[in-house]
């Protein structure tokens, strides 16, 4: 459990404010606790990976949340693709094969 | 002293063959070998960098791993990174916390995904349903409880991505670790697969006085000499509230008492217990009318609380 101040200490170039913000903003879900806002550990990532999208690729607070937004998209694409991939390891090797088959096949049509 | 880059010590380059490497080092090995330049300590000092270095770019796997930054000059592991990246995260079960607007989710995927359930490939411009049905994705969230919410239950809202929240009801007795499953509440499902679950992991915070083992909360009590001694009724605080319960006379530190069906709900409905474990404590700086009985008593009946310890205890 990571407290609010502990992120600001171990994220660097982030003000407490800005932080506060983003929470506020939902950008950055942490929970929220009577004592205050819990961090984990995809939460401290995430904030770290804010703080270097605007300081490495200069992406200002406009474009913030439509990039977070397709980075989401992203993720839970690959998230999804691989629990297809997980199923497909699953099926019987015949049917892998098949699959191979097509695939393949595909290639060589286009 | 801060060593320096293998490479520069050898004079070879990053490219440098293993016969380039093995050259290099017999060269310099030679010229600054301690024994042939005897009291010369700066020759020692540098004999023991070439065979540092040679150790290292005289290995095929280290040498790789040197160049991959993984390990420093001098073969000791290099934290990679200070901190994993998000997507170390965002790839894993972790990452459906920060799962995509509504609307934009996965199971817009559909267009995408009825590829693999078109009956013909003729293309994309089929009007077949797909076939291929998914259940969208389990969205999993940490919630971390009081520990009397935990024992008592509580409703609690959980903020989530894109301005929504959840209400999550914690049923009395949950455990550390255990999961909420909130049926219909994770991603769309695919090709009209059913919606995923919110898994929601409980993290029990501990508490200052209680502690839980399974269904039973055990609670330290501190009592005075005459509680003990006299036994009586005391207040003792339990998760539910303040209850009383009676000591009986000669009590001791260490003595274990039971209040029955006052610990965690279980799942039939029944409960479990909590155990109290007397704790003697004697007034704090001491009491001058004790320490003067104390001082003129002379016990009918001595005990030796350390005879268990087998050894020549009591009088020293």
């Amino acid at each position: 459990m990571i407290s609010f101040e502990a992120v600001c200490r171990m994220v660097e170039g982030i003000e407490p404010q800005e932080l506060e913000r983003w929470i506020h903003e939902r950008w950055v879900l942490p929970e929220s606790q009577p004592e205050g806002y819990v961090f984990h550990e995809i939460d401290v990532a995430r904030v770290r990976l804010i703080v270097e999208l605007r300081r490495d690729l200069a992406i200002g607070e406009e474009a913030m949340p439509v990039l977070l937004n397709l980075l989401d998209q992203l993720y839970a694409m690959r998230r999804r693709l691989k629990a297809l991939a997980d199923a497909i390891d699953a099926l019987p090797e015949s049917s892998r094969l098949a699959l191979q088959a097509l695939l393949n096949d595909d290639k060589e049509t286009e | 002293m801060a060593q320096r880059n293998p490479y520069e010590v050898l004079g070879v380059g990053k490219d440098a063959s293993a016969e380039d490497i093995r050259r290099a080092y017999r060269r310099l090995a030679k010229q600054h070998h301690p024994d042939l330049n005897p009291g010369n300590q700066q020759a020692e000092a540098r004999f023991k960098e070439i065979n540092a270095a040679n150790d290292l770019l005289s290995d095929e796997t280290k040498r790789a791993r040197y160049d991959r930054g993984e390990i420093d000059e001098s073969g000791a592991e290099k934290p990679q990174y200070a901190y994993a990246h998000y997507r170390d995260f965002a790839e894993g079960a972790p990452g459906a916390k920060y799962h995509a607007a509504e609307g934009m989710e996965p199971g817009d995927l559909d267009d995408l995904l009825a590829m693999f359930g078109r009956g013909t490939r003729a293309g994309f411009g089929g009007t077949r349903a797909a076939s291929l049905r998914m259940p969208g994705e389990d969205y999993r969230y940490v919630l971390t409880v009081d520990f009397l919410d935990a024992v008592n239950g509580a409703k609690r809202r959980l903020a989530l991505a894109h301005g929504k929240s959840l209400d999550v009801t914690i049923p009395a007795g949950v455990r550390d670790g255990q999961i909420l499953r909130l049926k219909g509440q994770g991603g769309e499902g695919i090709g009209g697969g059913p919606r995923g679950d919110a898994r929601i992991e409980i993290h029990v915070a501990p508490h200052p006085l209680f502690r839980r083992e399974g269904d039973d909360i055990h609670l330290e009590l501190p009592v005075t000499l005459a509680e003990a001694s006299l036994g009586g009724k005391i207040s003792v605080p339990t998760p539910a509230g303040d209850v009383a319960m009676t000591v009986p006379p000669h009590s001791n530190t260490g003595g274990i008492l039971r209040l029955k069906g006052k610990g965690a709900p279980k799942p039939d409905g029944s409960r479990g217990d909590q155990y109290v474990a007397l704790k003697v404590v004697l007034p704090e700086g001491g009491d001058p009318e004790l320490t003067e009985f104390l001082r003129h008593w002379a016990p009918k009946h001595p005990y030796d609380p350390r005879r268990s310890m087998g050894r020549n205890s009591g009088k020293p």
